[in-house]
């Protein structure tokens, strides 16, 4: 679509924003402070080279940055102008513009295509037939007339095809077609940037060597990135004519909900933690250092919250929380506000059950800092322990603090899925990969079997999660000098 | 040894009474029993009259903490924490909301959850532990690598996979195995019970095992190992007799948490094979919204998790002669 309409569209519109979305691009300003504090100390630069001389963890920070891509575009949330009512004799004067209840997000206007037209039912990935059979009539040419059960042309999907059976050498040479004209769109537009950014990097080397300058990180960024503007590429010249991972029951595309889950996963992943950060850095801190009456508190307070099975405490919460909402529909102008109160809900719950591990590990560090000379130097001058936690203890702790977010990340992205399937995740009206994997599970015992949308959900959530993962393992081993590196 | 049990014991009293604040929080002072009422007869049958008298027959209509009305130690005993939270210490867990005993229902699902999660715990741990002292054996060989690489691979991947891609492949293309279900009788449930037991130990393999071999390389680092490597002794000597044994007090300790809560199954694979014990009991309540059972299985698990924390500390004392508990 034209990047002028989209301005045009964004100037008209009525800006929404949730609560999940401000969050989302507070997090994402923090994480550029947490960029220029780390490219800024000569220290922090060495440490993070480190973990971007590994191959692996160059690919997984690639690809979660462009998932965060998709989730920040995601987050742009608006209401779009309704078409003034012509018939009412009043609206002609009054400057009132009303606004559609829908909530778009500047995502769903690049997906445009994706989203407008559904197919009637299922419909494999690529297909131009529907998965289902149905009646179709048929004019022989004697001039009877004959009832087929037979799957039908898709609606939306093969509009590049003339009407009627498509021949297989004119539906593969289509598809290659497209496959070659993405592929050169996505290399094309891969070059200009990386030109661009390549740049830039020269230009700004001369300032600061980053802790891309290393070649391997430079190399598998490129290759990387590459690989991402191929796949968008033949995605979206796919996406044109058909339906890359098929429609779903409803006939939504598949490919549609991926990428919107993307944004649920990003802050059911990240989100919880600013609730676990500041309760759980807090006490367990002030657990190891003021030990006594207050360790004896603390520690009972998390036993008490850990003793409660994690899944059933969730689940309390939400029903309880969901009972709430239910009571009160007046409180949400839209669904989509609706759902999102319900997901800021979910996060804040993940948040307070998981605060116990942090505390309980950096209580037993702030333990053992206590009686570490610096610290004692500085109580003997009389730093006040307020002082002594947040100018000598936390920095020294912050790596762990650091390793355990980034772990966190994927055990919460799993979470969800559970939660989802249990009934007590997200709001049904929303996207996340727990809706996608709990509506699908029944497909792969339909005839024929519907594969598709699980495979999608899979595909994006294990490369999410993997992704995670070694980045986690990664920055725990350039971070915490303790941690084992096979002998 | 004795005093310290008891001590721990009493040490529990306040944690479950904690437990059942918070969980007293979350269903009565949240939302109004007025609230759960509206939500559990459905739009149309709310009148009243009806909210009153679902909260009458369910003991939802007295008072919080204290009940004015009543004299003497009734005040305390004839409220709802009294009779919804603290009678869940003498094991009088209620009825649910189809009217059926909660302990009568916990006692007979035990059994279905016990068949499938002591299995998958015994077999789990074992072939865990065998894995990751074949990783650490092979440490720093292509071997290794990969097992690691599995390893976080298999821990990228949610459960729910797992589930529903095992029992379509070895229940509906292969037909090796029924989809789901259960028999009571142990000798002829084996077959309803090997997939879900495999599907649960394939799902926990990659972290468990990564976490053994960390525990495992420690230990290799420290110097006894050193010295028996100096007295001469093969690297397999060294592995299994030295090793083996000193990884195996952090891998025992860390698990022995969880054996008591064994009890309560697992909810994921218990709901999709369709297996009677307490974990698809769980999950029928949560969607049911049946916050006496949810109530019930709260403190369950809390209790079972504290006697789990107890038996870790009585497990130091077996395995590492060097803890004495005071």
């Amino acid at each position: 679509m034209d990047p002028i309409d989209l301005l045009n569209i964004l100037r008209d519109s009525l800006w929404v924003c949730l609560v999940t979305d401000a969050l989302l691009w507070l997090l994402f300003a923090a994480f550029v402070l947490a960029l220029v504090v780390i490219l800024r100390s000569p220290l922090q630069r060495q440490v993070w080279r480190q973990v971007f001389q590994q191959r692996l963890a160059v690919v997984s920070a690639v690809i979660l940055a462009v998932a965060a891509s998709f989730a920040l575009l995601d987050s742009i949330h608006f209401r779009q102008p309704l078409p003034a009512l012509t018939d009412d004799p009043g609206a002609a004067e009054s400057t009132q513009v009303r606004y559609a209840v829908e909530v778009n997000s500047v995502l769903d206007l690049l997906l445009r295509g994706l989203r407008s037209d559904y197919e009637k039912t299922y419909s494999a990935p690529l297909a131009v037939n529907l998965s289902a059979l149905e009646p179709v009539t048929i004019t022989l040419p004697d001039g009877d007339v004959e009832v087929r059960r037979e799957s039908p042309r898709l609606k939306v999907a093969g509009q590049a095809f003339p009407p009627g059976p498509v021949s297989a050498s004119v539906y593969w040479t289509d598809v290659a077609t497209r496959i070659a004209l993405g592929t050169v769109g996505g290399l094309v537009s891969f070059g200009i940037l990386a030109f661009i950014g390549l740049a830039l990097h020269r230009w700004r080397r001369l300032v600061t060597p980053s802790p891309y300058s290393h070649p391997v990180a430079r190399r598998w960024t490129l290759i990387t990135l590459g690989l991402i503007f191929v796949l968008v590429g033949v995605m979206t010249s796919l996406s044109n004519n058909f339906h890359v991972f098929g429609t779903d029951k409803v006939g939504q595309d598949v490919l549609y909900q991926v990428l919107k889950s993307l944004r649920t996963a990003l802050v059911i992943g990240l989100v919880p933690t600013l609730v676990t950060l500041p309760i759980g850095v807090v006490l367990g801190l002030a657990a190891g250092y003021f030990r006594g009456k207050v360790d004896d508190v603390i520690q009972y307070v998390y036993t008490t919250v850990s003793a409660i099975p994690g899944v059933l405490l969730i689940a309390a919460a939400v029903l309880s929380i969901q009972v709430m909402l239910d009571n009160h529909p007046e409180w949400f102008a839209t669904a989509v506000e609706r759902g999102d109160v319900r997901l800021l809900a979910l996060c804040i719950i993940l948040g307070m059950t998981s605060w116990t591990g942090i505390a309980r590990l950096l209580r037993g560090e702030s333990l053992k800092m206590r009686e570490y000379e610096y610290v004692q130097a500085a109580r003997a001058f009389g730093v006040s322990a307020g002082r002594i936690l947040l100018r000598h203890i936390l920095p020294n702790v912050f790596p762990i603090i650091l390793i355990t977010m980034v772990m966190e990340f994927s055990t919460l992205v799993l979470a969800e899925a559970v939660l989802s399937y249990i009934g007590i995740g997200v709001d049904p009206t929303m996207f996340s990969f727990g809706l996608m994997i709990n509506n699908a599970r029944m497909e792969l015992s339909r005839e024929p079997v519907v594969w598709w949308t699980l495979t999608a959900a899979f595909i994006f959530m294990v490369v999410l999660v993997l992704a995670a993962n070694i980045l986690a393992d990664a920055v725990r081993d350039a971070l915490d000098p303790r941690s084992e590196r096979p002998s | 040894m004795l005093r310290y049990f008891l001590r721990r014991l009493f040490y529990a009293v306040p944690i479950l009474i904690g437990v059942n604040l918070i969980t007293f929080a979350l269903f009565f002072m949240v939302n109004s029993p007025d609230d759960m009422a509206r939500m559990q007869l459905g739009v149309k049958r709310v009148t009243p009259e009806a909210i009153q008298q679902w909260k009458a027959a369910r003991g939802y209509d007295k008072p919080l903490f204290i009940n004015d009305a009543a004299a003497g130690v009734q005040q305390v005993t004839d409220t709802i924490f009294f009779d919804k939270s603290m009678r869940l210490f003498a094991g009088e867990f209620g009825r649910s909301e189809d009217g059926r005993e909660i302990s009568q229902e916990i006692r007979q699902r035990m059994g279905p959850s016990l068949a499938i999660a002591l299995p998958t715990f015994l077999i789990g741990l074992g072939l865990t532990i065998s894995l990751a002292l074949m990783l650490v054996l092979f440490r720093g060989t292509w071997l290794d690598r990969t097992g690691v690489v599995i390893c976080v691979g298999l821990m990228s991947i949610s459960s729910l996979f797992f589930i529903i891609g095992g029992q379509f492949v070895f229940a509906r293309v292969l037909k090796l195995v029924p989809i789901s279900g259960y028999e009571s009788n142990p000798w002829t449930a084996w077959h309803f019970l090997i997939l879900p037991v495999a599907v649960s130990i394939v799902a926990s393999i990659g972290g468990s095992t990564r976490w053994y071999r960390t525990i495992f390389l420690e230990e290799i680092g420290r110097d006894y190992v050193r010295t028996a490597r100096a007295k001469g002794l093969s690297d397999a000597r060294v592995l299994f007799g030295h090793v083996l044994r000193n990884g195996l007090i952090p891998i025992l300790t860390g698990v022995v948490v969880v054996i008591p809560s064994l009890f309560l199954g697992s909810l994921l694979v218990e709901s999709f094979f369709g297996i009677p014990g307490l974990g698809s009991y769980t999950i029928d309540a949560i969607a049911a919204q049946d916050f006496a059972v949810v109530r019930a299985m709260v403190f369950l698990g809390s209790v079972l998790y504290l006697v789990g924390l107890i038996l870790t500390d009585l497990s130091y004392t077996l395995v590492d002669p060097r803890i004495r508990l005071k």
